[in-house]
């Protein structure tokens, strides 16, 4: 970035007087930033004025929400931080949901906010709110600048903070005054000044050795892989340690890609609607190896059932994350690749066989009550629609984006991800109308990949309003929409927990196809399992982006399931007729 | 049980708000928190008591340190240090009752700070239980007023905080956990 900044009036030496929101720019420049997410207002306009001698591209959003989201959506597919853009009041608090979605997933984003002028502040003036009040428990670190001459420095805090140690979203709200004053602009004395921030922690000489003597004496280990491993880039080193140590891999939402999945150690998804095989390996271990995860209570079912007899080894960089909610036996608190790359070479090679033998007597006996197995009802099923289009696209440079709920879960046990960084969804919050501005902003950071929108009839309605964005930007996105007429997982729930009352599940919907066209967008209905293979390739043929409403049953259910506050164990199964039906042939 | 922590933090705007929200935020109930300047101008210095265990108190700290504007971290309460509390008392004191109270202050060290012709007010400073002390024994002449400051905390010995952090490094790495500071 640094390269092609030869800007002749900013010489390293000499300072030059510049307004705070030309300094805003200039230091998003020097950070790398090509690309931010925005929408103007009153208190940000200043900022919007001097964006006109920024090389920076600026992509306007239809609603502050859809800036985070896209944002983040850049963050992941590119590992670089990703920037939003509002104004005060309004503008600031529609993106508390995208900042809560990125704090949650470890996402490193920044949220610059206008703020009304400091003389203003306190005074409830219009548009005015305390964004950085608001936004504190939802941040890594915030910031209110008054004064020009606060920009430089806190910009380059702000980027640091967010993209070091365990990433995370860093909101700078700067007061209109503030845009608006000049100062003296010293890029290189505006270093970071954060004497308490200390994102390079490491494990201590014993720990590493109380870590191998438990990997050692292990007859039955397994790996959880998580978004650490995509964080941290130490996808080479979990599978190096993994070969070596003969050790099978479960991964975490999160953590799909970390390991290819056609990998012979790769066990699959863990936790709520992991695969049993899985799940029941987990619970059969004698040690867990949490690379880069939080035991988070979707992957861990009820914790006074979990994994009963392992002992416990947790690579983790944020020390709070350390016996929050499972007690660890060795914790080794760093950046999981360094701890990996100082463990590996003591790692011994030991023959698991036996163990790995019995994982394949339990993933052979699930395999009977897998859908794909089953005889084609003349139905169209949503895993119909994610496997076909996994074996469509599989061979390409495929991003998928998914929202969240049935289609989120079929999704990550239909689409095979081999790398990472090619499925994009929000874990954590479970954020509904993640996806469409998540792809844009996936898009943009990877031009050259094939990004596919993988959302259910609900979640897109929540932010079907960038269509507009993905228009104006002229992006190539294909939107899968799994249409069941439902906000599924609710219903699902309700069919499970709730007698089957179906209260405020049954979406009446807009005819998408048609929608679609509104914005110049293709688009087409599937209700057939023979439609699905030519509507995608028609899609990737086509030169622009296009819309599938796939018209799928009704009332399908994600199988497994873990109940909420059930044993990780007691997977509530896909019903015994249809397994009957399969064994039969 | 209680658990007494010494916070340096950045002395800016905002970060009491930081740390209280931190408490809130992961349901730690505060016992009790002061706050104020230390020998150096950039750095305020909390003393915080919480009611945790030894791990949830671990998670404390840690979670202490993920905040930006923290500098350091001390748990103190298994250490030896000195704890002071203060306290201001206004007792009913008429002329029978006052030569009684007067004594009950000299006893716990204590002065009379104001005097009026229906009260006495007595400041007292001193560890949290000799203040409860003399609470108790002023109770039956009628208690009108009182206000304590809740506690502040140094470690005994010639270290000064600053200068320790590299045995608060150590002593972490002999817990179940370590993080270099």
């Amino acid at each position: 970035m640094t390269d092609q900044k030869t800007t002749p009036a900013i010489s390293k030496t000499k300072t030059v007087t510049m307004t705070g929101a030309s300094i805003l720019w200039e230091c998003l420049e020097r950070e790398g930033v090509k690309h931010v997410f925005g929408y103007p207002g009153g208190a940000i306009l200043p900022a919007y004025d001097a964006l006109k001698h920024s090389k920076i591209h600026h992509v306007l959003v239809r609603h502050e929400q859809g800036a985070t989201h896209m944002a983040d959506g850049f963050a992941r597919a590119s590992g670089q931080v990703g920037v939003a853009v509002a104004t005060s009041g309004p503008g600031a608090t529609n993106m508390v949901t995208g900042i809560a979605t990125a704090m949650l997933d470890s996402i490193p984003i920044v949220c610059i906010t206008g703020q009304v002028g400091s003389k203003l502040i306190g005074s409830d003036a219009f548009q005015e709110t305390d964004i950085t009040g608001v936004t504190l428990p939802i941040t890594k670190h915030n910031y209110l600048v008054t004064h020009a001459s606060e920009v430089a420095r806190t910009i380059r805090e702000a980027f640091y903070v967010a993209g070091s140690g365990r990433p995370g979203p860093v909101l700078v709200d700067i007061t209109k005054d503030a845009q608006q004053g000049s100062c003296e602009f010293d890029w290189e004395a505006a270093k970071p000044q954060l004497p308490g921030y200390r994102p390079d922690l490491s494990p201590a000489p014993q720990e590493y050795e109380q870590a191998l003597a438990l990997i050692h004496n292990s007859k039955r280990p397994v790996i959880l892989a998580g978004h650490g491993i995509i964080i941290s880039g130490a996808m080479r080193e979990v599978r190096d340690f993994a070969e070596r140590a003969g050790i099978p891999v479960a991964l975490t939402l999160l953590g799909l890609g970390a390991l290819p999945a056609s990998h012979p150690l790769n066990l699959g998804m863990m936790g709520m609607h992991g695969e049993a095989w899985v799940n029941h390996t987990i619970q059969e271990a004698d040690l867990l190896l949490a690379f880069g995860m939080r035991f988070d209570d979707r992957v861990t079912g009820t914790l006074k059932t979990y994994a009963p007899n392992a002992k416990k080894i947790h690579i983790e960089i944020d020390p709070a994350e350390i016996n929050k909610n499972v007690k660890v036996d060795v914790p080794l608190v760093g950046d999981l690749r360094e701890v990996l790359l100082e463990l590996l070479p003591h790692v011994e090679s030991i023959d698991r066989s036996e163990w790995l033998d019995h994982i394949d007597k339990l993933k052979g006996a699930s395999a009977v009550r897998d859908i794909q197995n089953l005889p084609d009802s003349g139905h169209l099923y949503a895993a119909h629609v994610i496997n076909d289009l996994w074996h469509q696209t599989r061979d390409g440079n495929t991003i998928v984006v998914t929202d969240v709920g049935q289609h989120q879960m079929w999704e990550a046990q239909y689409y095979k991800h081999e790398h990472p960084r090619t499925l994009i969804t929000s874990g954590g919050l479970g954020t509904m109308g993640f996806a469409l501005p998540a792809a844009i902003g996936a898009k943009v950071a990877c031009p050259e990949a094939e990004v596919w929108v993988v959302v259910g009839d609900g979640g897109f309605q929540m932010t079907m309003c960038e269509l507009a964005t993905l228009v104006q930007e002229n992006l190539k996105i294909h939107i899968a929409i799994i249409n069941n007429g439902f906000l599924g997982m609710v219903r699902q729930w309700q069919e499970f927990f709730y007698e089957r009352n179906y209260q405020a599940t049954p979406l009446l919907n807009p005819d998408f196809a048609r929608l679609a066209e509104a914005y110049g967008i293709r688009s087409a209905t599937v209700s057939k399992r023979s439609e699905v293979v030519p509507t995608v390739q028609a899609a990737r043929a086509h030169e622009g982006p296009m819309l599938i409403n796939f018209k799928v049953e009704q009332e399908d259910t994600v199988y497994p399931m873990v109940a909420a506050g059930a044993a990780l164990h007691d997977m509530i199964r896909r019903p015994s007729p249809i397994v009957e039906t399969a064994d039969d042939k | 049980m209680l658990n007494t922590f010494m916070v340096y933090v950045e002395n800016k705007p905002g970060v009491l708000t930081r740390v209280a929200s931190l408490f809130r935020r992961r349901a730690f109930n505060i016992d009790s928190l002061t706050v104020g300047r230390t020998e150096k101008p950039e750095v305020s210095r909390m003393t915080i008591t919480v009611d945790a265990d030894r791990d949830q108190a671990r998670r404390i700290e840690a979670n202490l340190y993920k905040l930006v504007n923290v500098l350091l971290v001390e748990n103190i309460t298994n250490q030896p240090a000195i704890i002071r509390d203060l306290a201001l008392i206004r007792v009913a004191a008429t002329h029978d009752a006052r030569s009684h109270v007067l004594e009950l202050a000299s006893v716990f060290r204590a002065r009379v700070v104001d005097v009026s012709a229906e009260s006495l007010t007595i400041e007292i400073t001193g560890a949290e239980d000799k203040i409860d002390g003399l609470l108790e024994v002023l109770r039956p002449y009628g208690v009108l007023e009182m206000v304590r400051t809740g506690i502040v905390a140094m470690r005994r010995g010639s270290k000064s905080a600053a200068s320790t952090t590299e045995s608060t490094a150590q002593a972490a790495a002999n817990d179940d956990v370590s993080y270099s500071v």
